[in-house]
This record gives C-alpha cells, structure tokens and sequence, in this order.
C-alpha cells in the first residue's frame, strides 16, 4: 500500500494520520492485506455468502414506544452539550 | 472432588462457585466476608493490574443486600456471589471503558443484559476487568491501562482479550468473571491462565450492552475454575432478549441435570488440521494425553476434517475489522467519551478524536475495515470473505455428522513473553488458529485446563454443535472429575 492509498483510507475512517504512522501503516496493512489475499486460493463460485451464523428471518414487534430516553442523562455523557442540545463546531457560515 | 487447594490458609476463595453456593448456603460465611475477601486479595495483587476499576463500596452494599435477601428466606446458587465483568459490558454507575482512552470516563446508563440477570440471580458486582482495547488483542496488550500479567509466571501475557477476567480467576481473585469471544477472546485467555471457559452459541447469550465489535460473531460467556461452575453462571446469563435482536428463543436447558451424564461411547472429532504445523510438540503432548484420559472414560476418538479450516484467518481478517470499522464510526467526540481538545473544524475535531482516542491496533483494524469496505474493494475483499465463512461453517456440519463433539487445542501455543509478538500484527492473529472458525461457524466452545508445559497452561477447546452447550458442559465435566488440572494454583496466590 502507498501513501495515497492510507491517506486515503484514513481519510475515509476520519483518523489523523501523522507522517510516521503512515509509514508504519503500510507496512502493517501490507502485511494483513498479505495475509487476507489467501483466500484467492480458494474457488467460490457460486457459494452463497454468509452474512450472519442466524439467519433465520428477524423478529418483527409492535410500532410502539418500548423505551423513554432520559435527555439530561444522555447529554451529560457528552464532551460538549449546552441548552439540551449537543455542542459541535459550526458546520455552515 | 477437588475443591479447596490450601495455598491461601484460611481463604475460602480457592474455593469454586459450586462450593461457595453450598457454604453460603449452610451460613458458613456471609456473602460480606466473601466480598470483603475479594476486596483484599484483589488489592493486594496490583502487579497482575487485573482490574481497570473496582467497586469497593458498591459490593460491600450488595453483599450486604444479598445477606439480608438469603435471612428473609431467598435461596439461590448465586444469592451473594461476587463477580467481576470484563469492561466490555455496560454497568450502570461504574465506569466502562472497555480498555480505551476513547471512554476512560465513560459511565454506562444502563447495564448490559448479562449484568442484569447475573444481577437478578444475586451476583455482586466487585468491579470491572482489564481487556484489550475494543476487545481487539490476543495478549491484553492493548489495553490503554497497561498489560495484565499471567498469574503462573508474570513476564508472560494472558492472552487476550479477557485476559482480566482470565488473570482474576486464575490467580483466585474472584470465583469467575464474564468474558467476551468475538476470534477466541474467552477460550485463548482461559486456556493461558489454566481457567475453564465458554463461549455459547451466537445468540444464546443477549448481546445487548456488550460494546460492540463485531456483531455477527461477538458472543458473551462466563469463566470460572470448573465447567460445573459455567453451567451455573451460563444458565443465568442465557436466554431471549427483547433488547437484542439476534438473541434466540430457544429454552434455555437445564445444565446441571445432564453434567453428570455417562460419556461412555461419545464420538470425540478429531481435527486433522489441529494438529499440523505451528502447534507446539509440548501442547501437542498434552492433547492426546487429555484424548487418552477420554479413551479411559468410554469416549471414542474419530478423524473429521475442516478442509477449508486454514482460509479462517484471513476471512475473520476481513469480516471483523470491516464490522468493527462501521461499529467504531459511533466514536466521534460528539455524544459521549474522549473528545480532542484542540480542533479547527468539526472534521478535523473527528480525525484528532479518533486518532487520539484510539490505539494502534484498533486503528490498524478500522483502516483495514475501511478498505475492504471501500469501492471497487467489496467484492474481492468482503464479498469473498462471506463465501469463505459458509464454506467454513458447512465443515462443521459435516464433521458434526462423524462426531458429537469436537476436541483439540485451544491455541497453538503456551502463554508467551510480554512483547514478543508486538512488531508483527499477522503473529499476534495466528494466536486464534483454532478459535476463530467456531466464531465464523456461530458454533459453541470450551477451553479448560489440560496440563502445564515449561509451568504454564494448556488449554483443551471443546466444539459442540450450534445449541448444544449441555453437552459441552457435560464432556468438560466428565474431564474435570478424572483430573485436576483446573484445581492447580499458581504460586502466590
């Protein structure tokens, strides 16, 4: 993997990447990358792919309100929150 | 049979939860002395840095509510037994960091489901274990609170990624603890430190307020010294959850009823594959002389074969970090845990939240995640990975028509020095050779303790088909009444 290619993925996952970590990435994921790219050996055509060991149909339930969540209990878990609301930096001019 | 080993005089914490229950039971102790104990024992082996916190006070209170619940008449096998929860599960009031800086301070609003029936059966909570960092490790170091130590030799890692729990029980800190399995991480640490571990089927055991890794194949489990022990704790922790979507309805059996069953013609599976290169001669030793301790009791050894065994590595390389890389997206400095402090934008406040928050091996997997996710990726990556796991998991179906059981090793070697295998990620991964296709397959597992090689652990896995923990149990069971390797102690403790 190259420079663009982390940069690139980093970018994608929302990580800071400094220049040294970049380098120590490529060689990391290089070497997973390695590791995962046995499976070509292996055919699969035509093998159903499998999402999940239960794959029974989910269960459905009522459309109805089975849980009340406690606004002032959730924001005070947040970094930043003012006025019940939760506090980013601005994000339009 | 081989309860009390004596090393700690009159500690009663050698003893095993089956034990316990029976003393509680009979008022040879209260539930507050055995919190108390726990409470000594855990703080006079900081070096093993086992706990990432610890509720004092909390336990004393519910010891004594458990105390007071048993003179009223209550009855119970776990009324007033205290437990510790790897920091993965969410526990109302006490801190969950589930070994990250991301939630160092973060204080669940809920407990996890598992916490709340072991809770209702009368469990104390003592504190929270230490873990690799999002569950992500075979060592426990990963954890931004620092390694665990081995309790049979302290240079040595756990395993991971309960290696708390597994170091705690091991060392007798607490009778049992729970653990998480998403590649091994119950079964691995257990068979390092000598313990008895089980992870139950996907969906057996509610997932809800697990923090999330991989969810298709994270699954919640106990650890404790005996199987007879995991019986009593898996009954209370399994069984449908509104809150989970993918916990099952099945009924949930009677463990205890069928632990006892005779074993005579059992068709034991053998793995071919287990057996091949990258297993230690030492481990290898210790197995067939636990399958001939087997043999004595009436079970038949039959050769199966996992054929498509050896591509499980690279598929779970694929699928969990491409989980976890969407599971870990929730983590960005807006709703709750760590959020950088300095930022120019609300982009760049993600991307130093998240690199900052994070450690290396959990970015390494997102990045990972995130590749075999991204465009012109998915079909060669994460595509080929899904068809990887059904061929995977139809091995098992077929293995399962020759055997009732499955055994071999838990993983290919002994527990190994801190820091051996940090340079290289694919090293670390080949720790869960063995583990890893049972999580791919949904299927049941066990490790206990099968003997000691160079003075530490070897770990004999149990495979049983998807449901079938009663019969796992059993057969582990049937193993611990002839032997007593799961009664060892290490020295010290």
């Amino acid at each position: 993997m190259n420079k663009e290619e982390i940069e690139k993925i980093a970018h994608l996952a929302r990580l800071g990447v400094s220049e040294q970590e970049r380098d120590a990435y490529a060689e990391d994921l290089s070497r997973i990358l390695g590791l995962v790219q046995q499976m070509n050996a292996v055919v699969t055509d035509g093998v159903e792919p499998m999402t999940h060991p239960a794959e029974a149909a989910l269960r459905w339930r009522a459309d109805a309100v089975t849980l009340e969540a406690d606004r002032d209990l959730l924001l005070a878990l947040a970094p930043q929150a003012r006025h019940g609301l939760y506090l980013v930096p601005k994000v339009i001019d | 049979m081989f309860g009390y080993v004596g090393f700690c005089g009159e500690s009663p914490l050698t003893l095993t939860v089956t034990k316990l229950a029976q003393g509680l039971a009979a008022g040879q102790y209260s539930s507050s002395e055995l919190v108390d104990d726990v409470l000594r024992r855990i703080e006079a082996h900081p070096e093993l840095n086992a706990f990432i916190t610890l509720d004092s006070e909390g336990a004393r209170v519910g010891a004594k509510a458990a105390d007071a619940a048993r003179a009223a008449g209550r009855t119970g096998p776990l009324l007033g037994l205290p437990i510790a929860y790897k920091d993965i599960f969410c526990t109302a009031g006490l801190k969950t960091t589930c070994g990250s800086r991301m939630l160092a301070d973060f204080v669940a609003p809920y407990d996890a489901t598992v916490v709340r029936k072991l809770k209702a059966a009368g469990c104390v909570t003592v504190g929270k274990t230490n873990m690799d960092e999002f569950a992500m490790g075979s060592s426990n170091e990963t954890s931004f609170f620092g390694p665990v130590h081995n309790p049979w030799d302290k240079d040595r890692v756990p395993g991971g990624s309960s290696g708390g729990s597994a170091a705690a029980v091991a060392a007798r800190l607490v009778p049992a603890a729970t653990g998480t399995d998403t590649g091994g991480s119950i079964r691995q640490p257990a068979a390092l430190c000598g313990i008895t571990g089980l992870k139950p089927s996907y969906g057996r055991v509610s997932r809800y307020g697990l923090i999330a890794f991989a969810s298709s194949l994270d699954q919640a489990g106990p650890m404790a010294q005996t199987a007879e022990d995991c019986a009593l704790l898996l009954a209370a922790m399994a069984g449908f959850d509104e809150m989970d979507a993918t916990a099952l309805s099945a009924p949930v059996p009677d463990y205890q009823a069928s632990l006892r069953n005779d074993i005579n013609g059992l068709r034991i599976g053998i793995v071919k594959e287990y057996f091949g290169d990258g297993l230690e001669a030492g481990v290898a030793d210790a197995m067939w002389e636990a399958l001939r301790e087997y043999e004595r009791l009436g079970a038949q050894l039959v050769d199966v074969s996992l054929p498509n065994s050896a591509h499980a590595l690279p598929c779970y390389y694929v699928l969990a970090p491409a989980e976890a890389s969407s599971n870990l997206a929730r983590y960005d400095g807006v709703r709750y845990g760590y959020r950088a402090p300095d930022y120019r934008d609300l982009e760049d406040m993600y991307k130093k939240t998240r690199s900052q928050g994070f450690g290396s091996e959990v970015k390494r997997r997102i990045m990972v995640g995130t590749y075999a996710l991204s465009a012109g990726y998915y079909d060669a990556y994460y595509l080929k990975a899904l068809k990887l796991r059904r061929l995977i998991a139809g091995d098992f179906v077929r293995a399962f028509a020759h055997c009732d059981v499955i055994a071999g090793p838990t993983a290919p070697s002994i527990a190994f020095a801190l820091g051996a295998k940090n340079d290289d990620p694919v090293s670390m991964y080949l720790n869960d050779i063995y583990t890893i296709p049972v999580n791919l397959a949904g299927l049941p597992a066990m490790s206990l303790p099968a003997g000691f090689v160079s003075g530490v652990p070897v770990g004999l896995q149990l495979i049983g088909r998807y449901l079938d923990e009663a019969r796992l149990l059993n057969v582990a069971h049937k193993f611990q009444e002839a032997t007593d390797w799961h009664a060892r102690v290490p020295a010290g403790f």
